[in-house]
């Protein structure tokens, strides 16, 4: 009746586990709580859980992508303390068993339900008012899209509390997650969470690319396009070509454990080699799909608060393309020591450097753009400076990496972490929240606190140069990724070193957290309210309409008349608003339940399907075609906002801007 | 309701006669690979070139034909994405056949 | 004001007038050739690995993928007719050429369903060697697409059953489903060359 699962499958014996979820038991009963008494269940589903706002998504991808930023970080310090306590003759307090799950939850978590949410929110939020869009092409398939990738999570989640999670690494190679050799759940779990979360993120390629081509406004040519966009837009290309990649890989791997095929198994002629080649052709495309909107949002920002236009749009546009092409034919360089001949690594060693070139024009353009500038040192704009800093030592390090020869001696080792978690914190991270802080007032209306703003960000930076510097002297000194314990005295002060780096870090999410709180809390002072909605004198669309923008985002859709939109409409007096202008009715799309219940559906259906309860199983595949098939069926999905209704919203926000020109 | 057609004029329909071109010319192609091989009167090299010709002029005829793939401005994001893709699935075939033969012959694995 | 209506009327000319439902159903179709594209790239590599099992040669019985074929072909066009049918809003005729190719597309799945068993019942599942394994994914992933599209062709019959007029919506459903059917069709054309064809050389 229930499969595979049973009472021993729950984890009572280990403290660690127990006092995770009797905290996780206790927080989610508080907001629940919290939820009811306050009566805010009906606002909740209403508003927020049926939105197909893209800015209500938005903002519940980045908060998702939050608490997953915690749930992985909480991995790392306990990996980093345990190689902090087992030297020699201490085994540490982490089992293998318990460390090589955690050191796989880590990576599939912050990879899968940090980064891709935090930039799938990022580009929910910004894209649509970017181009002056009133919404996304196919805004039921984006609130699908969103639930598709947090039942994911809910799923990696529960793995900690219902069996286990898998033992294989972030990207699970065969043989040894094979059933032969990962006979639990653990790899079931991986495979489950990463294929649902891969439904969404394809779904939201294919949106958001088709927004970009068909909804921007009339008069944005491609070159007039923002660069954010058009890294969004690229980003979008590479979801839609490596994504079904992935799929094909896991779903292999699937049919190797579920019905006994061969494809990576030792036996049956399998060749877990090719799992290797198919994965990375997912996984190489994937950094990029992570680093190019934080270029494109660094961008943005550097513009900004340099107080003048990008220096060289045109070849930004040209390298974020190239870049996007290059990178479908790198991906061997994560496995050059697997056994293939100088021609397939020199090949595949040359097109990896040949991206350094794209991304160095890239940093000179920031630099030049900051050269001769007015340079306002913003909270944000330290995020972007502590960027080119690090990126560019994570950028030369992976030219290293990209010299098969040296390669053959560093794979696997310690400063392959220290490179990927160099370009991924110091490019990735560091963006993402750079854009948070950047974007922050345009989606709430109001700013972050700079102080604590500057605090994080003080502690992240510092605390990364600490925490990874020394895996590069690791790496060089032959410790490899994933150990659990060691007995070379010369590395032990090292990892005491990163150990330390990592509490730094920790102190920086602090920081952030109190700025969020900090910020929240003194939402009504004057200072930090945006009423004009372009509290950074900045250049583009998005910044024309108000803070919180209305739902329907434009009253009258913008013309562009040039590159930065907006900039040139402020130079030339023109009002992009069109304030008071003949409103027209507005078509929306009404919210919909229908993507929380495939999400609700499908989390069944996984469930169900890692431990092998097939009912139950048949059950949510059942529920997923229905919930489809009504959805479909239901012609009731969009109406038109009243002349009445927009003229209000627009004639508030009119007098709020006029009230701030006057307080200036 | 004529609104709703004309909508579509982006994309072109096709024709009972165009359907049928379309489909006689695939049967043909069809025919001509099934019987190619199993006629046996080329060498096996030469069959395999001769149905991979034969196999992409008929997708190309199916992609005009039945899908009225075409070069018209509607089209352009379309035939790009298309083109895009052949790329890309061109580089993931090829690759991983480059590097799965050259690593079996290195290996001395197969 | 002249500026804009040159605007307007450059952004008229643009690209937005196609509906974006069936573009965004064409990029899907383009992940999906991605999909395919890897396991055939899979199956490329996986050829000649019968680990002692048996071969293409031996296990394909070229009658039977020719009938497939030729039902696959006639359904196209039968959905074809069917699409023009639905654009002179002849719906009573749009259905019967619908029913028609739900046969002919339940006629293909009854004959790969039993060329599948009639392997597996011999032993030759796709546990036996990775080309089999390889072979029944490539293949299987066909069937299951040409599944889905039996089960969306049956609900668009029945959404059109007692209307006189198809909404836009209903147009561009019927369209993105032409354009999955003969995609499938299009990837059936690589699969009876690359895997049956040329197995059997």
């Amino acid at each position: 009746m229930l499969g595979k699962l049973s009472w021993s499958d729950i984890p009572f014996d280990v403290p660690i586990l127990v006092g995770t979820f009797a905290g996780a038991a206790i927080a989610g009963l508080a907001v629940l709580g919290l939820i009811t008494y306050y009566g805010k269940w009906g606002y909740l589903w209403k508003e927020w859980l049926t939105s197909v706002d893209h800015k209500r998504l938005g903002v519940m991808y980045i908060v998702l992508a939050l608490v997953a930023l915690f749930r992985g970080f909480a991995d790392a310090i306990m990996m980093r303390s345990q190689l902090a306590l087992a030297y020699a003759g201490n085994p540490g307090y982490l089992p293998p068993h318990h460390y090589d799950q955690i050191f796989s939850a880590h990576g599939t978590i912050m990879i899968f339900f940090m980064a891709m949410a935090f930039m799938t929110g990022l580009m929910n939020v910004i894209v649509p008012l970017q181009i002056g869009a009133r919404d996304v092409a196919f805004p039921f398939l984006n609130s699908l899209s969103f639930w598709m990738t947090t039942v994911s999570f809910v799923l990696i989640n529960v793995s900690l509390f219902i069996g286990e999670f898998s033992q294989c690494g972030w990207l699970a190679y065969p043989p040894l997650s094979e059933s032969q050799f990962s006979p639990g759940v653990g790899v079931d779990y991986y495979i489950w969470a990463v294929q649902l979360s891969g439904v969404g993120t394809l779904l939201t390629g294919v949106n958001f690319f088709t927004t970009i081509v068909k909804m921007r406004a009339p008069g944005m040519t491609y070159m007039k396009m923002p660069v954010f966009t058009w890294t969004i837009f690229c980003t979008t290309v590479l979801i839609m070509v490596a994504f079904p990649i992935l799929t094909v890989a896991l779903g292999l791997l699937g049919l190797d454990r579920y019905l006994g095929m061969h494809f990576f198994t030792n036996d049956g002629g399998g060749n877990q080699m090719l799992y290797l080649s198919v994965i990375w052709a997912w996984g190489h495309p994937e950094v990029y799909i992570l680093i190019l909107p934080a270029f494109g949002a660094f961008s943005e920002i550097t513009q900004t608060f340099s107080r003048k236009p990008l220096f060289g749009y045109n070849t930004m546009v040209y390298a974020t393309c190239s870049i996007m092409v290059l990178s479908l034919v790198v991906w061997v360089h994560h496995f050059f020591t697997m056994g293939a001949g100088p021609n397939v690594n020199a090949f595949f060693g040359i097109m990896t450097m040949i991206i350094a070139i794209p991304t160095g024009v890239k940093i000179f353009n920031w630099l030049f753009t900051m050269y001769k500038g007015r340079v306002e040192f913003h909270a944000t704009m330290y995020w972007v400076i502590g960027f080119m800093i690090t990126f560019t030592i994570g950028g030369m390090t992976g030219v290293m990496l990209a010299i098969p020869a040296a390669d053959f001696v560093l794979h696997n080792s310690l400063f392959v972490i220290a490179h990927f978690h160099n370009v991924i914190i110091g490019g990735v991270y560091f963006g993402y929240v750079a854009a948070m802080n950047f974007w922050f007032p345009k989606a709430f209306g109001f700013k972050l606190n700079e102080a604590w703003g500057k605090r994080a960000f003080w502690f992240w930076f510092i605390g990364f140069y600490f925490a990874f510097m020394p895996l590069y002297v690791l790496g060089f000194m032959g410790m490899t990724r994933r150990m659990n314990h060691y007995d070379n005295p010369d590395w032990y002060p090292w990892l005491l070193v990163a150990e330390f780096g990592a509490v730094l870090i920790a102190c920086g999410i602090v920081c952030q957290l109190t700025q969020l709180y900090v910020s929240i809390r003194d939402r009504n002072l004057a200072e930090n309210r945006d009423l004009t909605g372009d509290p950074w004198n900045a250049r583009t669309l998005e910044w024309s309409t108000s803070s919180p923008p209305p739902f329907y985002n434009f009253a009258v859709v913008p013309t562009v008349h040039d590159l930065d939109a907006f900039a040139h409409d402020k130079e030339a007096g023109i009002d992009t608003r069109a304030a008071g202008a003949d409103y027209q009715p507005i078509h929306m799309p009404k919210n919909t339940s229908a993507g929380f219940f495939v999400g609700a559906f499908s989390l069944v259906l996984g469930f169900a399907a890692i431990w092998y309860i097939w009912w139950l199983a048949a059950i949510g595949l059942i529920g997923v075609i229905a919930t489809v098939i009504a959805r479909s069926s239901n012609n009731d999905v969009d109406y038109y906002v009243p002349v009445s209704e927009v003229a209000r919203i627009e004639n508030e926000h009119t007098r709020n801007l006029m009230a701030a020109q006057a307080a200036e | 309701m004529a609104d709703a057609h004309t909508a579509h004029s982006g994309e072109s329909h096709g024709s009972v006669g165009s359907y049928l071109t379309g489909f006689v010319i695939a049967v043909l192609l069809t025919a001509a690979a099934f019987g190619l091989v199993m006629a046996h009167s080329f060498s096996p090299a030469g069959t395999i070139a001769a149905i991979a010709v034969l196999a992409v002029v008929q997708v190309v005829v199916h992609l005009v034909f039945f899908l009225h793939m075409n070069g018209s401005s509607a089209q352009r994001w379309n035939v790009m994405a298309f083109a895009f893709t052949v790329m890309s699935v061109a580089i993931l075939i090829g690759g991983t056949l480059f590097i799965m033969h050259d690593t079996a012959i290195n290996m001395m694995s197969r | 004001m002249a500026h804009d209506m040159t605007v307007d009327a450059a952004h008229a000319h643009d690209e937005h007038h196609e509906s974006p439902v069936v573009f965004g159903f064409w990029l899907y179709l383009m992940t999906d050739c991605l999909i395919f594209g890897t396991l055939f790239a899979v199956f490329a590599v996986m050829r000649n690995q019968f680990a002692g099992g048996p071969t293409g040669k031996e296990l394909f019985d070229l009658s039977g993928v020719g009938i497939e074929t030729a039902i696959l072909l006639v359904s196209s066009i039968t959905y074809g007719f069917g699409m023009i049918s639905a654009h002179q809003n002849k719906l009573g005729t749009m259905r019967m050429w619908l029913a028609v190719t739900f046969l002919l597309g339940l006629g293909f799945l009854f004959m790969e369903i039993r060329e599948f068993s009639h392997m597996v019942a011999e032993g030759n599942g796709p546990d036996r060697s990775a080309f089999l394994s390889s072979f029944f994914t490539l293949v299987g992933t066909h069937g299951l697409h040409v599944t889905c599209g039996l089960l969306w062709m049956a609900v668009l019959m029945v959404q059109s059953t007692g209307k006189t007029v198809l909404s836009e919506r209903m147009m561009n459903k019927l369209t993105c489903l032409s354009l999955f059917w003969h995609f499938l069709d299009i990837v059936w054309i690589c699969v009876f060359t690359f895997v049956y064809l040329m197995s059997v050389i």
